[in-house]
């Protein structure tokens, strides 16, 4: 296993998981005012992943340094927080009040890798607000790193780890050299809670803060989103009287007979 | 003008030694009733308990046999002219009240035979209960006219269908009635109850049939979100409130399920008793307002049923109790009268406030029919941490802190001990994953609402670091996310699951003053260890505390192995009479039912439950709603 190893992990901070996302008036986006937001649950995988690997490593007399980012408004730092709590060791926080597209977050994480120079990059395989599901494969492809994504399962090795990932129809265990990007899926682990002793001590970890011009990484949207509309109400169901008004209902309302 | 009344006889100085007579008199019936317990308590060991009681409880019936008041046709059922005619013949009303009281305490807990499929009927746990017969039985002509007033598919005969409403989820009451009536509006309920009560037909009120005090719903959810709601509601039906015990005719509310307004000003809601109290909240959500309480069993319970047993639940602490936030009732008397008080005011000091009368009174006054009450706005920030402690000394200090540091903001305080979590790794997936690093022996859960989550951040950090910093509490977790504020509560609303699947469990729901709250548990615990009936191989297997600590409410649960005479023994009437010496109430808020109104002279006076049954026999002559529960059996 490898002895000593930066790893750095992507937080976003989006709208709950358990709120109820509503448009907003003029129908461009989904409504973040005033609504509850935490870390992006994937995110929170792939930070509970780092601070395995971390307790397993200095385990073995090793040293790992977990860095955790986060691009965003400076309401972003409540999430880096929140990471330092879980067992991070320092958190950057790109600020930026700009709408960040996956393409402009994964070059301001390329521009942080190559000032940090981990071993392993984690990210959320996707970010529940906008589901792109793009940052990770992005930023391998500007690296020109090596990628496991969709991750149920890691096991490292000296400069080389193995991920089992979860593809369409059952797994496949894939094995790449370090570094790498790493993309967590939903049944990687189970992320702890944050413990009072470690709030406390997380509010005397380094955060650093960085802007967009200190990076030098142009962030200008490549999308425009046109229309943002929420789903189809359901329609409630119907009770009929008799089978004769279920065929009826079936042949001439629903059409399948 | 106001002139004296002619008719009143004025006071005379005799009067004065009359009253002095009849204090007396009372003291001497207390001393006498305290002696009677003793006796009771000594003669427990044989089975089955004859005490004096079963003598008492006879002449009392012969007595009232003589008796030519109203109820003449139905000799057990106490009358207040008859109790005047006793008086009159020497008898003193104290001396009946004793006899009452006497008799009520060998009346039996539930000694439930579920293991092998089917429920035993609740008539046949609790032998002491007789079906009255004065009670007419169910008729086709009866049948006929309820079908020339409901729909066809508002009546329900069918035997499987029937024991949906003949039984609560718990499993442990069973009854036998042959007919459910699903009532669609206020007049229908009207005219089901003039003819039942015209008719000596017995009723039960039927809502979502959730409650530990005796009703049952079918549960619409996901088979473990439905396990939880159901131990949350056994909260309301523990004690069997309702559940028929012989043939009465169930009433069931679910019909009568539409909001009739809201006031996006005030926030007072007006609705059918049969509203689910979760489409209640999501209706009120959309809004921006929240429902004044919250249940485990939510997701089917009815406000009508929550009203009747005036629930509590997990927003006590924060928006008080149903007999604050009900600012109106509708309610069809026993005899039909329609007595529409669905105000909306906040203030109105005109005459007495008749509507606490029928909320916590389990059906046995007559039908809730419509609710109006003020629903509080939605709290935009919500905060909840784990704390684990020592002691339960630290748990009141934590709380005397959080009212002088989160103060406003403090919604919850629930606390359980080390038995209660260990039972939940056990037996609940949803709670296997211990939050804190390692065990201790009490676990506490706050809960902060407000509405700037950055102020709520603030105070709660502040308090909790003080909490850390000056050793009160040993560890703690902070959830992050809403899902793991949800898997925090389904811990500690996973315990009443957690409990019943530990075996046989005796349920006590105690009120006390916080600083002797726990001591209940170690009594308790004390008392089977030195009787050397609690550990591995004997009669139980441990004892769990639970609960409210800002209510000052304690669930107290003994886990056997199985239900027995002999167990029941040894908790009953201790825990009732630690209830009553520590200033308690033995039913905080799981109301009496079939199984703990004998008990109720436990935490009320013999002057009190006199004056309850005067309310009774005024409002429900017949005595066909709800009967055989609630006031004490005569």
């Amino acid at each position: 296993m490898a002895s000593n190893l930066r790893i750095v992990v992507a937080c976003k901070r989006v709208v709950d998981y358990a709120v109820k996302i509503r448009v907003n008036a003029a129908g461009t986006a989904v409504e973040t005012a005033n609504v509850k937001h935490s870390m992006n649950p994937f995110d929170e995988i792939g930070t509970e992943q780092a601070i395995q690997i971390k307790e397993a490593v200095e385990k073995a007399k090793g040293k790992v340094d977990v860095i955790a980012v986060s691009c965003g408004p400076s309401k972003a730092q409540e999430t880096l927080r929140t990471a330092l709590a879980m067992g991070a060791d320092r958190a950057i926080h790109v600020e930026t009040d700009d709408d960040l597209q996956p393409l402009a977050v994964a070059k301001l994480l390329k521009a942080v890798v190559e000032k940090e120079k981990p071993d392993i990059v984690i990210l959320g395989k996707q970010a529940i607000d906008d589901d792109s599901n793009q940052t990770g494969q992005m930023l391998a492809g500007l690296l020109n790193w090596p990628q496991a994504t969709f991750a149920s399962k890691v096991e490292l090795a000296e400069k080389a780890m193995t991920v089992t990932r979860e593809v369409d129809g059952g797994v496949e265990t894939i094995k790449t050299s370090l570094p790498a990007i790493l993309t967590t899926d939903l049944r990687l682990n189970v992320p702890r809670y944050a413990s009072l002793p470690n709030i406390m001590k997380a509010k005397r970890k380094p955060l650093e803060k960085l802007t967009i011009a200190d990076l030098g990484v142009d962030v200008k949207s490549r999308l425009e989103i046109l229309k943002v509309t929420e789903p189809p109400k359901r329609q409630g169901g119907k009770i009929v009287e008799s089978v004769d008004e279920l065929v009826d209902k079936l042949k001439n309302e629903a059409k399948v007979l | 003008m106001l002139r004296r009344d002619p008719t009143r006889i004025e006071l005379r100085a005799d009067d004065l030694v009359d009253f002095e007579r009849s204090r007396e008199e009372y003291l001497e019936s207390k001393a006498k009733l305290k002696d009677q317990h003793r006796k009771f308590r000594s003669a427990t060991t044989g089975p089955p308990p004859t005490p004096a009681g079963r003598d008492l409880r006879s002449t009392t019936a012969s007595g009232s046999g003589t008796s030519s008041g109203v109820n003449n046709s139905r000799e057990p059922r106490p009358d207040p002219f008859e109790i005047a005619q006793q008086e009159r013949k020497g008898k003193s009303t104290a001396e009946r009240v004793l006899a009452r009281a006497t008799f009520s305490t060998y009346s039996p807990t539930c000694l439930a035979a579920v293991h092998d499929g089917k429920v035993a009927y609740t008539a046949d746990k609790f032998p002491h209960l007789k079906r009255d017969h004065s009670f007419k039985k169910l008729s086709e002509k009866d049948i006929s006219y309820f079908k020339s007033i409901l729909a066809s598919s508002s009546i329900t005969q069918d035997e499987e269908d029937l024991e949906i409403f003949n039984s609560d989820w718990l499993r442990k009451y069973r009854g036998q009635s042959k007919l459910v009536l699903k009532p669609s509006s206020t007049e229908q309920v009207s005219k089901i109850l003039k003819y039942c009560n015209e008719n000596r037909l017995a009723v039960v009120p039927q809502g979502g049939n959730t409650g530990l005090v005796g009703k049952v719903e079918k549960y619409d959810k996901e088979m473990q979100k439905q396990m939880l709601h159901a131990t949350h509601n056994a909260i309301y039906f523990i004690t069997g409130g309702s559940v028929p015990v012989f043939d009465e005719i169930v009433v069931s509310m679910s019909s009568m399920n539409s909001i009739r307004n809201f006031d996006p000003v005030s926030g007072a809601l007006v609705c059918d008793a049969g509203c689910i109290l979760e489409v209640l909240d999501k209706y009120l959500e959309e809004r921006g307002y929240i429902m004044p309480l919250d249940l485990g069993a939510k997701g089917s319970c009815h406000i009508g049923g929550n009203v009747s047993t005036n629930a509590g639940g997990l927003r006590l602490l924060r928006y008080g109790s149903l007999h604050g936030t009900v600012l109106g009732l509708e309610v069809v008397l026993p005899d039909g009268t329609i007595l529409d008080n669905l105000s909306t005011l906040r203030k109105d000091n005109t005459g007495y406030d008749l509507k606490q009368l029928f909320i916590g009174a389990e059906g046995t006054l007559g039908i809730v029919t419509g609710v109006s009450i003020l629903s509080p706005k939605r709290s935009k920030a919500i905060n909840v941490a784990l704390l684990g402690l020592n002691s339960f000394d630290q748990i009141q200090a934590t709380f005397k802190r959080s009212k002088d540091e989160l103060s406003e903001i403090l919604s919850a305080f629930e606390f359980w001990d080390q038995e209660a979590i260990k039972l939940v790794k056990e037996h609940l997936v949803a709670g296997a994953k211990d939050p804190l690093q390692s065990t201790y022996p009490f676990y506490v859960l706050v809960e902060t609402s407000g509405s700037n989550k950055d102020h709520d951040d603030y105070k709660l950090n502040n308090f909790l670091e003080g909490l850390m910093s000056d050793d009160i509490v040993q560890d703690g977790v902070v959830a992050q996310d809403t899902t793991q504020i949800h898997n925090l509560w389904a811990i500690r609303e996973g315990i009443p699951e957690a409990c019943s699947k530990a075996g046989a469990v005796y349920k006590y729901d105690i009120s006390m003053p916080v600083p002797v709250l726990y001591k209940a548990v170690e009594d308790m615990k004390e008392r089977l260890v030195s009787k050397e009936v609690i550990g591995d191989g004997k009669l139980f297997t441990s004892v769990i505390g639970y609960g409210h600590v800002g209510d000052g409410n304690l669930h107290l649960n003994v886990a056997a192995n199985e239900f027995s005479q002999e167990a029941t023994n040894l908790i009953e009437p201790f825990v009732f009479e630690w209830a009553a010496k520590h200033a308690g109430s033995i039913s905080a808020e799981h109301g009496l039912g079939v199984s703990r109104n004998n008990h109720l002279h436990y935490s009320k006076s013999p002057t009190m439950i006199q004056l309850m049954i005067k309310f009774k026999q005024l409002i429900d002559p017949n005595g066909i709603m709800n009967p055989y529960k609630y006031l004490p059996d005569v």
